[in-house]
């Protein structure tokens, strides 16, 4: 059995990641699909609120943290809905709005408690409790039935809510979904990549797979794909090089990215070569 | 192709002078929030017709369509599909949309068989789709509506490598995988080359021999014209020509670029009908 696998700490750390690397691409495509790609750093900004509202008031962030990421979800996609403002406009206010209370926040806290925000904002995987991984198994597996079942309406929304609408499809409902899911996958991943990284983990490897496949079908899977590998052998390389595993896994991820539009463009050029040989 | 004009009363499924009308104007007056788009327009279509619906960009043809979609609001009078009042209409399967779109491929990769799917959804719900049965018949459905448009060999192809033409015949599949009774298409060939046009007219043809209402929005007839056999002309949000699409309605909408969408000089088909056919016409620069 390898070294790493020795230790309880890093078997934690492992099954949290693959979690994480499974889910966060699943609900990141749809994200993608939607050009809703930063949703994940504004919710992940209110999740810190969240954070910090539960350091301060001795309950379990994960769960505050869910509720703030939760809520934040519901008041987006119901002030798209109704068209009052831009969607971007509302991410740019929950943005701000979730980062200013919980720097305001964790402020209030007893002084040395400050210190606390960090392991959310950039992950720190071999602090994951048992009872963590027991969490997060239970909104991963919440996570990937609901989309499992949801995704040709997830599908048939993203590419085309005015058609979905049309239709009679329950558009508003989708959304919902879609909010709530990329909130709880917020959550799922703050103690592996950090609420400052988790929009990485949900577009690069959808960006990835996108150069690679010509389907949704085969998108979905190769994304999950890189989203596990990148996440269990970043923990793996942050385990044996020393170095934060939320980064690395984010590195990763964008070194697969490189490559794969590296691959896509000898691709792309492979035929035109063809051509140019032809008599 | 052409059809009869006149209101044909033989339900789809053959019962006669019983069925209501598949779309039923009364009064209407349709907009969007506090704006008002549309006026006082009376106007049936009846199964089986083929009703193309003429006017330049802003007369208010696409705002008609949308309010039998529920994506314009019916401000006045009345609208009822199939008999039933709009707001109220549950089953909207039985109405089969083709936006206008010049694409249907998005940021991320999607097949031709993916989108046409997500017609077919109109018909189910997640819970009976996880039965095999129901998925082995939406499969079935997709392939029927895909061989219908020409296109069952690009199944599995990305619609981004598709031509605008065929894009477009995907999103008519996609309508057409929830069986629906009515089509409504809106410019159908805006931006679709003259050989696509002509694709796209013969499975509209083929679809309205078969029994499908067409609603048709255009702002140029092309090839559009052998498919349609009643014109309704629109100007300034009101119905301004209701009738069976003769030769001089053709010669005015059929020549590819002939309306410029601003050009209100070009709006109003000359029909030789006569005048009191017509609303007024407007002053036009003053």
């Amino acid at each position: 059995m390898p070294e790493i696998l020795d230790y309880d700490f890093m078997r934690r750390a492992l099954l949290a990641a693959a979690l994480v690397g499974l889910a966060a691409p699943v609900v990141g495509i749809f994200l993608v699909q939607r050009r809703l790609s930063l949703i994940g750093d504004g919710l992940g900004h209110v999740a810190l609120a969240g954070v910090a509202a539960g350091l301060l008031t001795g309950q379990a962030p994960v769960w505050t943290a869910l509720a703030a990421a939760v809520a934040a979800a519901l008041l987006l996609e119901t002030v798209r809905w109704r068209g009052q403002t831009s969607g971007d406009v509302v991410l740019a206010v929950i943005f701000y709005g979730g980062i200013a209370g919980g720097v305001v926040l964790i402020s209030l806290a007893p002084a040395g408690n400050a210190a606390n925000l960090a392991p959310y904002l950039f992950g720190a995987i071999t602090t994951t409790t048992a009872a963590d991984v027991r969490v997060f198994a239970v909104l991963a597996v919440v996570l990937l039935s609901s989309a499992l079942v949801l995704r040709p309406w997830l599908f048939a929304v993203s590419n085309d809510e005015e058609y979905a609408r049309a239709v009679g499809l329950p558009a508003q409902a989708v959304n919902i979904a879609l909010a709530v899911m990329t909130a709880v996958t917020v959550v799922l991943s703050m103690r592996t990549v950090g609420l400052l990284l988790i929009s990485a983990l949900m577009v690069v490897p959808n960006a990835t797979a996108q150069q690679l496949a010509g389907s949704f079908r085969a998108s979905l899977a190769t994304a999950v794909g890189i989203g596990l590998v990148a996440s269990v052998s970043g923990v793996t390389t942050s385990y044996y090089a020393d170095v934060p595993s939320g980064g690395t896994i984010v590195l990763l991820a964008i070194a697969g990215f490189v490559a794969a539009v590296g691959i896509r463009a000898a691709r792309d050029r492979l035929p035109a070569r063809d051509r140019s040989a032809a008599p | 192709m052409t059809k009869p004009a006149a209101a044909n009363d033989t339900g789809g499924d053959g019962s006669l002078g019983t069925a209501p009308p598949v779309l039923a104007y009364v009064g209407c007056g349709i907009g969007y929030a506090d704006t008002r788009v549309v006026h006082d327009v009376d106007l049936l279509i009846e199964r089986g017709e083929s009703v193309a619906l003429l006017g330049a960009n802003g007369s208010g043809k696409t705002t008609l369509v949308r309010a039998a979609l529920g994506l314009a609001r019916v401000q006045t009078g009345s609208l009822e599909l199939f008999g039933t009042p709009v707001n109220r209409m549950r089953d909207r399967a039985r109405v089969g949309y083709v936006p206008q779109r010049h694409t249907v491929a998005t940021s991320v990769p999607a097949t031709v068989a993916e989108v046409v799917a997500c017609g077919r959804l109109a018909r189910t719900s997640p819970l009976r789709r996880l039965a095999a049965r129901t998925r082995a018949a939406d499969a079935e459905a997709v392939r029927r509506a895909l061989e219908v448009v020409g296109l069952a060999h690009r199944a599995r192809t990305s619609v981004a490598e598709l031509s605008g033409g065929q894009q477009r015949r995907v999103l008519i599949a996609r309508a057409l995988a929830a069986d629906p009774e009515v089509l409504l298409l809106d410019e159908p060939t805006a931006g679709v080359d003259s050989a696509s046009q002509l694709a796209l007219a013969a499975t509209l043809a083929d679809l309205s021999t078969s029994g499908t209402t067409l609603v048709v929005v255009t702002h140029e007839l092309g090839a559009m014209a052998d498919v349609v056999a009643r014109a309704v002309v629109m100007r300034d949000g009101r119905v301004v020509h209701d009738g069976p699409l003769d030769g001089a309605t053709r010669t005015r909408w059929d020549e590819p670029g002939h309306h410029h969408p601003d050009d209100h000089h070009v709006e109003e088909p000359h029909l030789g009908e006569p005048h009191d056919a017509w609303l007024p016409r407007p002053q036009i620069g003053g």
